[in-house]
């Protein structure tokens, strides 16, 4: 590749060439890496005090590796924060919105992208972009007595249901759906398969890339996801990961091997999915149909 | 799930050929695939929306009756100094952030697929890390690095003979690390949209300025810059309009402080609205934020279609 590149400029010496070819390399994988040192330190540092005891935390000169490792905020966490539910609270949260994200986005994405030719369907996509400018987060307030109203104030579905319709999702299989050829649809139709068919036995099987896309993404959006928990639940026992990690760090003295341990926990089910998944999550491809 | 079902059965008649101008029309089908995106978009966006509206002319606290007050709050509203502070705190912010955030997802996106990095694919992983952590979490990690006294920033400025720096409680060092614990959180996703863009741009055409003597900055300058103009708007676009909602990651770095210096509008609004309970004010903020998403969208798109055209 970068041998093609630089042979299309004026002809020169194989060694000269290779010579010039480094000269550009090491200055350039110097910075790359520098800036790569820049983005991963804070999320070292992190992790190096998670598990340094409470002493070593706050002692000078700091150290860089712990001295003495130790579980003992992690035990913490697990004892006496009672992580595992907020965990469990979270990850339920999360799986079904997920669940019901990606159904919905498949769903009027097909619309959105099939049925055009009424107007309603495009007014409709035009109300979708809006909402991308104009986000609920802005409207806390009443949204909240919506919620209230609705009897979700304090239950798990008010935690999910909110959340299902995002704009991002809709487009994401708009855009794939417009990309499969019409003549695929009007090929089902003449062979007789009605509307639901044509979306759930040929369509929705189809965008298998995307939903795999939407689900990781979604999953992601409702386990980092702070203002819809923290406007719709009041007690403690339905407090999501996040919340609860904010009321540690909202303490007036924050117990920092506690928070520490928690955070570094509370991020290891979305590492987990990213190594299993990197192809669909980091495709720029796929990412790139948000643009539209 | 039941109701989609039932609703998508097209209404049975005799199957017609599908042939100019004789289309039929699908009509219940679209509605049933999307009935529930509609149905959410009305409970959860245009209900409270509408509501948001005219509580803002109202003096309602959550609970009892209302009356109705006119322009009131707005009226408090622009003769309040708390909200002036919230609004400039929140436009500053974005003014630091969007500019930076741009420049570095632009620049580690350029060297990520530049052919002459080495360990591209891991480097790359590497910039996407931080995509994986929350907002709270981001901002625990920002406020560990950043403690005054026992923080590993000023550990390192002391080593080297300076003073400490009060991250915490000077309001623009306090601002700087948000803009910097923002800028390295939203690196990530602009960066694959920004990598996608970089490698659409057609590589004859950097061969043919390479033959015509063009360095590495005119290439860039003159060649890949006007090819990403679309998704340079795009990232500029969203980058502001999340600066303006940023909310959770202050609430874990520094909770808007030290005080009440660094309150951004969304925290304005939630603490208007919860903690004061003052729904009608806090709406009257929410609108005012509403008006300025929208012009900075439309104000962008404006720029971008002139540019275009």
């Amino acid at each position: 590749m970068s041998t093609a590149t630089t042979a299309a400029a004026r002809p020169r010496t194989r060694k000269a060439r290779k010579a010039k070819e480094l000269g550009t390399a090491i200055p350039v994988t110097a910075f790359l890496w520098l800036l790569a040192a820049v983005y991963a330190f804070p999320i070292l540092w992190f992790l190096l005090s998670a598990f340094k005891p409470g002493s070593e935390l706050f002692q000078y000169p700091l150290s860089i590796l712990p001295e003495d490792p130790t579980l003992g905020g992690f035990e913490k966490a697990w004892n006496r924060f009672d992580f595992m539910l907020y965990f469990s609270n979270t990850l339920a949260v999360a799986l079904a919105t997920t669940a019901l994200t990606v159904m919905a986005s498949a769903m009027t994405g097909y619309a959105l992208a099939k049925y055009r030719e009424q107007r309603w369907v495009r007014v409709f996509f035009i109300c979708l972009l809006a909402t991308t400018m104009l986000p609920t987060e802005v409207i806390l307030s009443p949204t909240f007595l919506v919620i209230r109203d609705l009897g979700m104030y304090d239950t798990f579905a008010g935690l999910v249901v909110p959340s299902i319709l995002t704009a991002t999702g809709v487009f994401m299989f708009r855009q794939y759906f417009l990309s499969v050829p019409d003549d695929i649809v009007e090929a089902a139709r003449i062979d007789g398969a009605r509307e639901a068919g044509i979306f759930f036995r040929i369509m929705l099987p189809m965008s298998r890339p995307i939903i795999m896309t939407l689900a990781i993404f979604s999953f992601q959006w409702r386990w980092n996801d702070y203002v819809w928990p923290l406007i719709v639940v009041a007690d403690e026992r339905k407090f999501t990961l996040q919340i609860a990690l904010r009321s540690i760090v909202g303490a007036e003295n924050i117990d920092w091997p506690l928070l520490l341990a928690a955070s570094v926990m509370s991020i290891l089910p979305l590492v987990l999915i990213f190594i299993v998944f990197q192809k669909y999550v980091m495709n720029e491809d796929i990412n790139a149909g948000l643009k539209d | 799930m039941t109701a989609t079902a039932i609703a998508t059965e097209r209404p049975a008649g005799p199957r017609q050929r599908p042939g100019r101008g004789r289309r039929p029309k699908y009509r219940l089908a679209p509605l049933g695939l999307a009935g529930l995106s509609i149905v959410l978009f009305a409970v959860f966006f245009v209900w409270p929306g509408s509501l948001g509206l005219i509580y803002s002319f109202t003096d309602y606290t959550g609970i009892g009756t209302y009356d109705f007050i006119g322009l009131a709050n707005y009226e408090k509203l622009f003769g309040d100094p708390t909200f002036y502070q919230a609004l400039t705190r929140s436009l500053l912010f974005a003014a630091f952030s969007v500019p930076l955030m741009y420049v570095m997802s632009l620049s580690v996106a350029s060297l990520l697929v530049s052919n002459h990095a080495k360990g591209r694919s891991a480097a790359k992983i590497v910039f996407f890390f931080p995509w994986l952590i929350s907002p709270i979490v981001a901002g625990v990690i920002w406020r560990w690095m950043f403690g005054e006294s026992f923080g590993f920033v000023n550990y390192v400025v002391t080593e080297l003979g300076g003073n400490p720096l009060a991250w915490q409680t000077d309001p623009d060092l306090a601002l700087m690390v948000v803009v910097m614990a923002a800028t390295w959180g939203g690196t990530a996703f602009n960066m694959l949209i920004f990598i996608a863009a970089l490698k659409n741009v057609p590589r004859a055409y950097y061969e043919a300025a390479e033959i015509d003597g063009a360095n590495a900055w005119q290439r860039f300058r003159h060649i890949t810059l006007p090819s990403i103009a679309p998704t340079s708007f795009l990232v500029i676009l969203l980058s502001s309009l999340g600066a303006m909602k940023e909310f959770a990651m202050v609430q874990a770095l520094n909770g808007g402080g030290p005080g009440t210096s660094n309150v951004f509008l969304i925290q304005y609004i939630y603490e208007t609205g919860f903690k004061r309970a003052d729904v009608g004010y806090a709406s009257a903020v929410s609108m005012i934020l509403l008006l300025i998403l929208l012009s900075i969208a439309l104000i962008q798109m404006a720029v971008n279609r002139r540019r275009g055209a």
